[in-house]
């Protein structure tokens, strides 16, 4: 807690429009997000053992294993949510801590977190207003996400008033509000239904082909996986490790719903079993 | 339109309940059964609360204000111990078991405790007692309000590194308000109860609790009973204030999903 006391709202919201473009005056290579031989203990408990990832600019990259193999602690080690024991975590060339306090990343999680007590728009502005954004600027930037996330005729109502996937839908407009360079994703789909997880998909390919943004995205569904992603990271449990890394090669321009159906999808889709297989095979 | 007809709705069955109560009571009381100095019937109270009606009022009153005054008393420092406990560990672990000790003992019996403190000549034996009383159910649902936090959104604001304060400003404070609600509605009709029985044990002859002993010592009972139909009207009046202001103060409660 005492951390987060430091330097609140220290940047301007809304950061700098960087969505894909190289950090100003860095280079030009600076990967989006570099883990480097972290390892986390809970205890007796090894969450997270010797994990090596640099994920590019750009990139959609899942994380996919069993459950308790250390995703969601991956994903929270980023997003300086969690620190690592051992190893160093940077974020678009900064230290995670410094990218959180520069809100450099916006999160979704499974649940998707609204307070009830805002309307939706509300919570779209919720970041941008703790951030000192003004409201006329506030109002409008959500108007903007809202129609994004196709629920621009939802912006009075109330949370309670929304399915599942709608709330899903604002806590993505919202993890979008600071026009972040980097989405991390803990399974923000897994407790919707098939349909409107599909939809929710493609609506995030749409998403991030608008906006440029890095995504790391955990899943433990493989088709969603290989549908979204341009590699997919499997992982194993206890300890939890990098097991295999699959390149998905299904054309990074238009991914529409036509992609399931093609041989090279369900390649991917198998060799992603193979790998998530082998994970559990006894050592 | 359609919350009207549901409340309206919701409101038939009791009061149907209620008025067959009253009509199998009154036939009782007509055919004998109960002798009228035991139990007046109803209409016998009615005739008895239309002739004292202006003093049923004013004592209504007075307990009212003494229920109102010892409520606000309560319910502010149980709100200001709460925020202090929700902050400080220590206060709160010393305060907890307190509050659960407070709980179990009835407060109402420290009411002839204080009406020989403070003489028979002040309400503030009353107001005490009250402000006792509704201190607990407030004090221990904002506490609880306080402290419950979805750790999504402890996770959220600590992603947008927020300050404790902004968090509490955001998350916790308007997270809190339908406990301390649930304990203000508890606290509201457990208000006037003890208003009126701390009356019970003296002092001031100004309340409806003091009307009632009066009227039952001098066997006046369908006047006894008069005053207890007013004690059961201001402790519905209180609650129904109190649930209003809930509603007020957390629409979105309401919005459902209807
Ligand atoms: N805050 C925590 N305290 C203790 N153990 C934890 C905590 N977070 C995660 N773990 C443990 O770390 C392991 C990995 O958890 P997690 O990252 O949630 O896995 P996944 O998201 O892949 O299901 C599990 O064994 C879990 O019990
Ligand atoms: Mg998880």
């Amino acid at each position: 807690m005492s951390s987060t006391r430091t330097t609140p709202g220290a940047t301007p919201a809304g950061g700098p429009g960087t969505a894909a473009a190289p950090a100003p005056g860095g280079p030009a290579a600076t990967p989006a997000v570099e883990v480097r031989g972290v390892v986390r203990r809970f205890g007796a408990v090894t969450a997270l053992d010797g994990i090596d990832l640099v994920i590019e600019r750009g990139e959609l990259v899942s994380l996919i294993g069993p459950s308790g193999c250390g995703k969601s602690t991956l994903l929270r080690v980023v997003a300086d949510l969690v620190e690592p024991t051992e190893g160093e975590v940077r974020v678009g060339g900064k230290s995670a801590h410094r990218a959180r306090l520069d809100q450099d990343y916006g999160i979704a999680f499974q649940a998707a977190g609204l307070l009830e007590w805002r309307t939706v728009a509300g919570n779209v502005e919720l970041p941008l207003q703790l951030h000192g954004v003004g409201r006329a600027a506030r109002r409008e930037r959500a108007r903007e996400l809202l129609d994004l996330v196709g629920l621009a005729d939802f912006a009075r109502h109330r949370p309670s008033q929304l399915s599942g996937g709608m709330q899903q839908r604002v806590a993505i407009a919202r993890a979008l509000a600071e026009r972040p360079s980097l989405l991390l994703m803990d399974e923000p789909f897994g407790a919707l239904d098939e349909m409107t997880r599909e939809r929710l998909q493609a609506e995030l390919l749409a998403v991030r082909a608008a906006t440029g943004c890095t995504v790391v995205f955990v899943t433990h569904s493989v088709p969603e996986a290989v549908f979204l992603s341009d590699r997919v990271v499997v992982m194993s449990a206890r300890p939890g490790r990098v097991a295999a890394v699959v390149p998905v090669r299904l054309g990074t321009a238009e991914r529409d719903d036509a992609v399931r159906a093609t041989p090279a999808f369900a390649a991917s889709v198998v060799q992603v079993r193979a790998a998530l297989r082998a994970t559990e095979a006894p050592r | 339109m359609r919350r009207a007809r549901g409340s309206g709705a919701l409101l038939l069955a009791p009061v149907v309940v209620a008025l067959a109560f009253l009509a199998a009571w009154e036939a009782l009381v007509r055919v004998g059964r109960v002798a009228p100095f035991v139990l007046p019937s109803p209409t016998a109270v009615l005739a008895s609360l239309r002739e004292v009606g202006a003093q049923v009022l004013a004592a209504a009153g007075a307990t009212g204000l003494n229920a109102l005054v010892g409520l606000v008393a309560g319910t502010a420092l149980a709100l200001l111990a709460a925020s202090l406990a929700a902050r400080v560990r220590v206060l709160r672990e010393a305060l907890v078991p307190l509050a659960a000790a407070a709980a179990a003992i009835p407060i109402v019996a420290l009411a002839p405790v204080f009406a020989t403190m403070y003489g028979a000549t002040s309400e503030l034996p009353r107001r005490l007692v009250v402000t006792l009383v509704v201190f607990v159910p407030v004090f221990v649902n904002a506490l609880r309000g306080l402290l419950t936090v979805d750790p999504v959104h402890a996770e959220l604001m600590r992603s947008y590194a927020a300050s404790g304060w902004a968090t509490t400003r955001w998350v916790r404070l308007p997270g809190a308000l339908p406990f301390v609600f649930t304990g203000l509605r508890l606290a509201a009709s457990a208000a006037v109860i003890s208003a009126v029985v701390a009356e019970y044990f003296g002092g001031l002859q100004t309340g409806l609790g003091s009307r009632i002993t009066s009227a039952a010592a001098n066997s006046a009972y369908p006047r006894a009973w008069a005053y207890v139909v007013a004690a059961c009207a201001l402790g519905l009046l209180f609650y129904a204030a109190a649930l209003a202001l809930e509603r007020a103060a957390t629409p979105w409660r309401r919005a459902g999903t209807g």
